[in-house]
């Protein structure tokens, strides 16, 4: 990709090739010889990381594919079988998932970098334009992405993000018609965005092979910001830029995995584990931490049509961006206020991303405005203005000399700068939370699980009480229709025995047919079957229970939750709490207490302490001595709380036990790994100083 | 400059280079293992898969059902002694696939033939009680099979394969 290649194969084989499609010597000039400046750091890997990421994307979508079903009906729980039945399903689903966080991730670091460096200056415009066009792309598949397991999130989000477009005047509404091939969010807006979630990956992959040739026609820009001019100046792409690459990918890597086998839902939101309703919007409803920020944006418009053309302006902005920062020193370490500006702007996009999660209500309305505000001054008036009155430190002859002059001492003068800039940022965001903690209910009170941490694993009695608990009470009025009973005997689960999954499953009375004669007939349960509903349907179960369905708790413990707030949850990143269903699943079971004088209960409900409102349809349903267990545990509404809790962990995630397992065998081995890859690095790049 | 100078320490280098090379195979490989293991069959299917229970009761003498087990179409055929006999008495040596009837059928319920339905050739579906050997005839490339689902003329290369089942009762037998 960067003119015509010097490559001359000697092998006869490869010369013939050669001598008719020159692509091994496209390849060697584009990724062995090209010229690549010594001094990158860090921060340039992630270009290697988004590519790695694009292609686990594509491979990981390729395969979910494979198991998916684009229907209204099917999607969601085709998404579960995936989890539950297909070999490492999970680990695919996570990776996917979780991938789609990380790439964004990965390209915010690498919009990041483009920004503080002048990565967008001449000659490299039209870079920076592909890549601001990939990144569209990015948005555009992460959304329909997240529509298809069909939760109520990705209903919801696809129903406010489609009716963005409604904003348009006159032909707002048939654009909305259009978009969902329908009068509202259904199958057919499912199916094709399921087919372009498949199509648009490929796109972004042309777009990114075009991206890769306009930085190797340009060549890469680097910290000091000053073309390579020499050979001194560059070392060859391999093996320098490889090992640097592979280890910044393997760092990633540990990351990455981290979410993988231990926060897979860190991320996510529940309430996505409650399938699409198109008749309840949920409470709080929020898109995909990655669009917090132009969501923040969106609703810091009062006016809808203002709202949607603030929002796209503040992605179509950065098109602009090589004309509005006209200043002819490229990097920000050459320019004491751009980078001071630059840290702030980083931290105006954070502030923007938390208000984005927080309801439209009061300070955080105000506060986003006022970001809001900050965005659009960085790019329109504060980038021209700096570029003309700024007065930039001398930048170094040449890309050699700043290596030269780094191997003496180098003082890191924004460091201060940015603790600042965290440090208000973070009293900033407390305070935040605090003016909202007031009037909030009370959060369950965490329980000590032992599935909790990094070697959690389900204690298989209390899985067997829970079962028990489940079956004598709770399926009563509740289903469990995801879960099967031959799950009973699978590892990591209660631990039966094929013959007493057999039993167990014979106790259970099946509806199945036609036979022959074409009719419904009864039969004994199979360990194939899945556990039968209490009721027909939902509007049986609707009738049967004061008019609220008392909802399916196959994965009831993955789509309760509740806030933990700032900073606590940035500590459970690292100490993996993620038990916050069960400890609401256990709360709520516990929480029938004697009402407050000051709260009316209608006829027909109940007063629960830890139910959002507190108001409840369904009656308290354990008692003391109401189910008697075998193992001899004592029979109090405490014990059965816990049992049937930790039974609903394992129903909601049967695989829990292999995650974690996988998991410490994956990070053992990247520990290793990138230890290694940094020794190599070190080894290769000793050659270069 | 590609190659780091092998001036010191030669062998260390090497060593490491190695040691990365390796771990980055095997690090790979076992990436691989789940990519390629989640092509079979998933667990709802293997459980799907268990066996099936039939009634043979229904069944008149020359008739023959058709039921199915892990997607496959089995053959269970009430068979008359005209044609027990015209199987038993085939040379066997003189046929493709040389396989007595005993060895078809279980002991002591010699009417009964179990057999996948499933042309040996290239998987078709063979029909019932059609060609010139009171068996199976397959429509796709006209193999035809005997009254014991032995292949005797046409393409295929091999019988109807007998499925695992055995005698649950008299009258019910247990497939897979």
């Amino acid at each position: 990709m960067s003119g015509p290649s010097t490559y001359q194969p000697t092998n006869p084989a490869l010369k013939w090739i050669e001598r008719r499609l020159p692509i091994i010597g496209l390849v060697h000039s584009s990724f062995v010889a090209y010229p690549t400046p010594r001094n990158l750091n860090y921060w340039w890997t992630f270009g290697a990381i988004l590519s790695m990421m694009l292609g686990l994307q594509i491979l990981t979508g390729v395969i979910l594919a494979m198991h998916y079903t684009p229907h209204a009906d099917l999607a969601f729980r085709s998404v579960e079988s995936i989890v539950r039945d297909v070999n490492y399903g999970w680990l695919l689903r996570n990776m996917h998932a979780s991938g789609a966080s990380m790439f964004f991730l990965a390209v915010y670091v690498h919009m990041f970098r483009g920004l503080y460096y002048g990565s967008y200056k001449e000659p490299r415009e039209i870079l920076w334009i592909l890549g601001v066009i990939i990144y569209l792309l990015m948005m555009a598949t992460g959304f329909m992405g997240y529509v298809l397991p069909w939760g109520q999130m990705s209903f919801w989000g696809a129903t406010v993000i489609t009716n963005l477009f409604s904003a348009i005047p006159y032909f707002g509404e048939s654009i909305v018609t259009l978009l969902w091939g329908g009068y509202s969010v259904g199958n057919p807006t499912l199916n094709r965005f399921f087919s372009l979630h498949y199509l648009l990956p490929f796109v972004i992959a042309g777009v990114v092979v075009l991206h890769i040739w306009a930085l190797h026609v340009a060549g890469q820009n680097n910290p000091a910001g000053v073309e390579a001019k020499t050979e001194k100046d560059t070392v060859p792409f391999t093996p320098y830029a490889t090992i640097k690459d592979a280890f910044g990918i393997s760092c990633f890597m540990l990351f990455f995995a981290w979410f993988i086998f231990y926060m897979p839902n860190y991320l996510g939101d529940a309430d996505n584990y409650i399938p699409a309703n198109p008749g309840v919007t949920p409470a709080h409803i929020v898109p995909e931490w990655y669009y917090l920020p132009f969501y923040a944006i969106l609703r810091s418009i009062p006016n809808k049509l203002a709202g949607v053309i603030a929002m796209f302006s503040a992605i179509l902005v950065l098109l602009f961006l090589p004309w509005l920062d006209t200043a002819k020193t490229r990097s920000s370490k050459y320019r004491p206020l751009a980078k001071q500006f630059f840290w702030v702007f980083v931290v105006v996009c954070v502030l923007l991303g938390y208000l984005g999660a927080q309801p439209p209500e009061g300070i955080y309305v105000i506060a986003g405005r006022i970001l809001t505000g900050c965005y659009f001054a960085y790019f329109l008036i504060l980038l021209p203005l700096l570029s003309r009155i700024e007065k930039p430190r001398p930048i170094p002859n040449s890309i050699a000399e700043d290596v030269l002059a780094k191997t003496g001492g180098k003082a890191a003068p924004m460091v201060p700068t940015v603790i600042m800039l965290a440090v208000a940022g973070a009293l900033f965001a407390t305070s935040v939370q605090n003016a909202r903690a007031e009037g909030h209910e009370e959060a369950p009170p965490s329980q000590k699980w032992s599935f909790a941490g990094p070697f959690g694993k389900f204690d298989r009695g209390a899985l067997q009480r829970g079962l028990k608990v489940y079956k004598e009470v709770c399926s009563a009025c509740h289903s469990l229709s995801y879960v099967a009973f031959r799950n009973l005997g699978e590892p990591g689960g209660p631990g039966f025995s094929p013959a007493q999954v057999a039993a167990f499953a014979a106790e259970y009375t099946i509806k199945d047919g036609p036979n022959d004669q074409g009719d419904m007939f009864d039969r004994p349960g199979r360990p194939a079957d899945y556990f039968p509903s209490p009721f027909p349907n939902e509007q049986a179960a609707r009738a049967a229970n004061g008019g609220a369905a008392p909802p399916d708790l196959s994965l009831i413990a993955k789509a309760r939750s509740y806030e933990r707030g700032f900073p606590t949850f940035i500590f459970d990143f690292f100490t993996q709490f993620q038990e916050q269903g069960p400890n609401y699943v256990n709360a709520l079971l516990e929480g029938f207490e004697k009402k407050p004088a000051d709260i009316t209960i209608p006829k027909g409900s109940y007063y629960n302490k830890y139910y959002p409102g507190h108001v409840i349809k369904m009656p308290k349903p354990l008692a003391d001595g109401l189910v008697t267990f075998d193992d001899g545990s004592p029979a109090t509404v405490a014990q059965y709380a816990k049992d049937v809790t930790t039974f609903l962990a394992w129903t909601a995630e049967p695989h829990m036990e292999a995650r974690k397992r996988l998991g410490l065998q994956v990070f053992v081995f990247l520990i290793l790994f990138t230890g290694l890859m940094y020794f190599t690095k070190k080894k290769v790049w000793a050659a270069a100083h | 400059m590609t190659t780091a100078s092998s001036a010191d320490h030669p062998t260390r280098r090497d060593f490491l280079f190695v040691a990365t090379g390796a771990a980055a195979a095997v690090g790979g490989a076992a990436t691989l293992w789940p990519f390629v293991s989640q092509m079979n069959p998933d667990a709802s299917t293997i459980a799907a898969g268990a066996p099936i229970e039939v009634d043979l009761a229904p069944i008149a003498e020359g008739q023959d059902i058709k039921v199915f087990w892990r997607g496959k179409p089995i053959y269970i055929s009430h068979r008359t002694k005209k044609q027990i006999e015209e199987v038993r008495k085939v040379p066997v040596s003189s046929l493709p696939d040389p396989q007595p009837d005993q060895a078809r059928v279980k002991d002591g319920h010699d009417q009964w033939l179990v057999v996948i339905g499933i042309c040996t050739h290239l998987g078709c579906i063979p029909i019932a009680h059609e060609g010139n050997y009171d068996g199976f005839f397959c429509p796709c490339h006209g193999s035809q099979y005997d009254a014991s689902g032995r292949i005797r003329q046409g393409p295929a290369p091999a019988n109807l394969p007998v499925p695992p089942y055995q005698f649950v009762s008299d009258s019910k037998i247990q497939i897979g």
